[in-house]
């Protein structure tokens, strides 16, 4: 033996193993991931895997047939009620256990667990949002329902089945990148998972924004800079329905205008918000105005754009429903879909659900607060925050009547001056069943059924839209929703007593709602749902173009087929454009302008208004807009606290079609006194420098195209580019039916012909794999640009042979 | 043939070891082969690159053709930053190659015999 060399290569050895085993030195365990029995090879999913199997597993009650088509969407088939959804659960995690999990992880605010302290500021957001809390009295409410109880216990029972005979070597992917591993799913992880759509559905708030506007402006401009009125709504409910007397009228406290609506102190909070463009288009039309003479009902949740899916589509079918549709991964039933005798869909409520109290604190302990003249004790809840490679961090919240104190000295979120604290009151606190919507209807028959099931929907509220083989079409604007008075909760409020909470909800009854109306269709936009004349306040923060459209078209159409529906919520027609171009072309005059603005002006001239892939002119429209709206409003905002809202497009939109000498369009900094025609042009001007800025990868004449210059793109929730697909070559934009602007867009566009035999299409931005090594990761993606649909399956027992059947996996009872 | 059949044999023990223990068996087996089967240090690291070498690169070409290549592209530009799944397959392969190398040439060291002409 030769001691030394012997030494020095078992070091190099072991050294290398090091290295090539842990994260210390290289950024990743390359050994680990590259070797080809354990690592991301084992990933690499054959391209002609064989998905079918025999399982046997001790929960089931019976027999379980799963036909897998050639798009991998499962057909599952089960003897026993309880025992789909334990199968739906087992392939939710076979197919998207790692988003499952991360999706209830972020919500439960315990990110850092896994990505380590850059997350502690967005989990301790998360726990002061109450989430946990929130989740664990939902749970609580929906285990008093025996149906969602079975539901879930089996659903928990079929994802922690695949998880404990998951091998380390067939990890999803995302796990071995990052280095961690699943943990058992539980009926609280279900809860979570629905506490973080409310938050992405019901978590908008500008309250703060709003309350430093309101300090800022005088009363007039505020009340012109964010008017009550939207002229150019087309509501949900048509205007001019006659509404019942409220059952309740909330009364403004008594000095409301001098401590709340005149009350002058600035606050600077600005915090993680979900996105304001989460919204979606759903409509249903009756017979009457089809060619079949039956009800269409359509629907397209507009929502972040990411890989994996958000949605998993599934048949689920036993003795006593048969659903089809888009289901969440995390949770048990068909969300958006249809069953045998009626199709279901929605869209965001977007009403403001979430106020905020200014808290008077007796001292830095938060023990006790001010509250009906005495020193009320606060609920201390002590979130203990995990943290990746370092020490757990301990966060102290108080609950105070009203929810939690959010922000307070200890939590400013970087952003506020760190002095007030203020306590949440959101709906998404509040005992409600949502689960309970989707195991209702499912199973649902009729109009009764539907509205049975649709009432149970507190948080997110959302535009419930119905259409029934009978006939019958209905929408719902349904919701927990707080009966306010006007202005109540715009800003933030007084937390000292009780005058300024909430003085009830808005009975299930009163809420907007139409069913089989004269006008032959229902439709939604996440427009405001009603005109004036709804005895409640309902905020005034709506988008309202894609509604006005939608209802244009829908108000002329006859003969309606599911082709012609298809190409409606595929249209890229800018009807903001529409409304605008009359007047800018009016106001642009080219003899003011150099050779290449005229260029730029004549695009914008021949553009036939729709926002179509190729289409240069959108581009030039987009920018003018943009910079006609600094160029109105900039100047009254330079000084402005940096947290402020801005106004809504839809009132300089409106401002200038009604005023043609609306206030703001004079620049406050110059002399002269501006008019509609100086802006545009300072505004085409700059537009026009901002285009030939552009460092477009080609010629700026080739690189102005619309899907160019809007660059749509689906990610994976993780942002890796190699992961994601970038830059679709897809039209449609902001305020088009086909809502596809950079990250958000149509996540499920789904068409429900209630013929005899069902005829339905579908299409979502993704695929049935969540994993990156399979071809059936984003296989969809590419028809779903092309605003193409597949033809949606409800296959029938009897068609096990039929040839669409490519896998068969049998469950049964061991 | 000697050098021929340890190569069978360390990428055999690797392959079977890797079913149901950790990657870095890899070492243990090569130093094995290499304990057994005597031979002059750097032959013995060669046996053990090369067998490493063939086994891993060779797997992972056999699944990434299976894959028609959707990871290999997807994971070469996560980690070399180049699209390029050749080069993943030979970076997999020179990592299996280096460690289980070492691990032999190492061992070869304690059966080590001078030859003395």
């Amino acid at each position: 033996m030769k001691v030394l060399p012997f030494l020095m290569y078992s070091t190099i050895t072991v050294v290398l193993v090091f290295l090539l085993h842990t994260t210390k030195v290289l950024p990743a365990p390359l050994g680990k991931l590259l070797s080809p029995q354990h690592g991301v090879w084992q990933n690499a999913e054959s391209a002609d895997t064989d998905f079918s199997a025999n399982l046997k597993f001790s929960n089931l009650k019976g027999k379980v047939d799963v036909y897998f088509d050639e798009r991998l969407v499962p057909h599952v088939f089960a003897e026993q009620e309880q025992d789909v959804y334990f199968v739906q659960g087992y392939l939710h995690a076979k197919f998207r256990l790692w988003q499952m999990e991360l999706q209830t992880f972020a919500a439960a605010g315990r990110a850092a667990e896994i990505i380590g302290a850059k997350a502690i500021n967005h989990d301790r957001e998360f726990r002061r949002l109450g989430m946990v809390y929130a989740a664990e009295i939902s749970l609580k409410e929906s285990e008093k329902d025996p149906l969602t109880k079975m539901a879930c216990d089996a659903y928990t029972a079929g994802v922690n089945e695949y998880i404990k005979g998951l091998k380390d070597s067939q990890l999803p992917l995302e796990y071995k990148l990052i280095g961690y591993k699943p943990e058992l799913w539980s009926n609280l992880k279900t809860a979570l998972f629905l506490k973080y759509m409310s938050y992405d559905l019901a978590g908008y708030d500008d309250d703060f924004e709003m309350t430093n506007a309101k300090n800022y402006f005088s009363k007039s401009d505020f009340d012109l800079l964010y008017p009550l009125k939207q002229d150019s709504l087309n509501p949900i409910i048509p205007k001019g329905t006659i509404y019942s007397k409220p059952s309740i009228v909330p009364k403004a406290p008594e000095a409301v205008d001098s401590l709340y609506f005149n009350n002058k102190d600035v606050v600077a909070v600005n915090h993680i918000k979900p996105n304001k463009e989460n919204g979606s288009n759903n409509w249903a039309v009756s017979g009457k105005k089809t060619k079949s003479g039956s009800p269409i009902l359509c629907n397209d949740p507009h929502l972040g754009l990411n890989l994996p899916s958000l949605w998993y589509e599934m048949q689920l079918s036993t003795p006593t429903f048969n659903a089809y549709g888009a289901t969440f991964p995390g949770a048990p039933s068909v969300i958006i879909g249809y069953n045998d005798s009626c199709a279901f869909g929605f869209t965001n409520g977007g009403r403001d659900v979430k106020d905020y109290y200014a808290i008077k604190f007796k001292d830095d302990n938060r023990k006790e607060y001010w509250f009906n003249n005495e020193w009320k004790k606060t609920d201390i809840r002590i979130e203990t925050i995990k943290v990746k490679d370092s020490l757990a961090l301990l966060d102290t919240v108080a609950y105070t009547v009203f929810g939690p104190v959010m922000f307070d000295k200890t939590f400013s979120g970087n952003k506020t001056n760190g002095t007030g604290c203020y306590a949440l009151r959101w709906t998404a606190h509040d005992p409600s069943n949502e689960l309970k919507i989707f195991t209702l209807l499912n199973r649902a028959k009729n109009y009764t059924d539907y509205s049975n099931a649709v009432t149970n929907l507190h948080t997110p509220g959302q535009n419930c839209v119905f259409a029934c083989k009978n006939g019958d079409i209905a929408i719902r604007a349904q919701g927990n929703w707080p009966a306010k008075w006007q202005g109540q909760g715009d800003f933030i409020m007084p937390g000292t007593d009780s005058s300024y909470m909430w003085q009830g909800m808005i009975p299930m009854n009163e809420v907007p709602f139409q069913y089989n109306p004269e006008r032959g269709y229902v439709s939604s936009a996440n427009q405001k749902p009603t005109d004036s004349s709804y005895p409640y306040y309902l905020g005034r923060n709506y988008p309202v173009y894609r509604g006005l459209i939608v209802n244009k078209m829908l108000d002329t159409m006859q003969g309606i087929t599911p082709q012609s529906m298809m190409a409606m919520q595929t249209s890229n027609y800018n009807v903001f454009a529409a409304e605008m171009m009359p007047l800018f072309l009016k106001n642009l005059t080219d003899s003011l302008m150099t050779g290449d603005e005229k260029i730029y002006f004549n695009i914008l001239k021949n553009w036939n208004l729709y926002n179509e892939v190729d289409a240069k002119g959108a581009s030039v429209f987009s920018m003018l807009w943009q910079r006609f709206y600094e160029s109105v409003y900039d100047d009254e905002f330079t000084n402005a606290p940096k947290v402020i809202l801005k106004p809504f497009v839809s009132t300089l939109a409106d401002a200038i079609l009604h005023d043609s000498a609306y206030k703001f369009l004079d620049n406050i900094q110059t002399t002269k006194k501006e008019t509609l025609k100086d802006d545009l042009m300072i505004a085409f001007k700059n537009a026009v420098i901002h285009i030939k800025s552009l460092n477009f990868d080609r010629q700026v004449k080739t690189g102005l195209e619309w899907a160019n210059y809007k660059g749509t793109s689906v990610n994976h929730l993780t942002k890796l580019a190699p992961f994601s697909r970038l830059n679709l070559p897809i039209g449609g934009g902001l305020h088009n039916i086909n809502a596809a602007t950079e990250d958000h867009g149509p996540s499920w566009r789904m068409v429900v012909s209630l013929t005899e035999n069902t005829e339905a299409y579908g299409i979502y931005p993704g695929g049935q794999s969540g994993n990156p090594g399979s071809k059936y990761y984003d296989n969809f993606i590419d028809n779903w640009a092309a605003g193409k649909y597949y033809s949606l399956w409800m296959m029938k027992k009897t068609e096990a042979t039929d040839k669409r059947v490519k896998w068969h996996i049998t469950f049964n009872k061991a | 043939m000697k050098f021929f059949i340890t190569i069978v044999v360390t990428a055999l023990l690797s392959l079977a070891a890797c079913l149901y223990l950790p990657w870095y068996t890899i070492a243990l087996a090569a130093a094995i082969v290499a304990l057994v089967i005597p031979q002059k240090p750097w032959h013995a690291f060669g046996a053990g690159f090369i067998a490493l070498f063939i086994a891993w690169a060779g797997l992972a070409a056999y699944i990434s053709f299976k894959n028609e290549q959707v990871l290999a592209h997807k994971i070469s530009l996560l980690i070399l930053q180049v699209d390029s799944p050749f080069l993943l397959i030979f970076a997999t392969g020179l990592i299996g190659g280096l460690v289980a190398g070492f691990a032999a040439i190492a061992a070869s060291y304690i059966r080590y015999r001078p030859i003395i002409t």
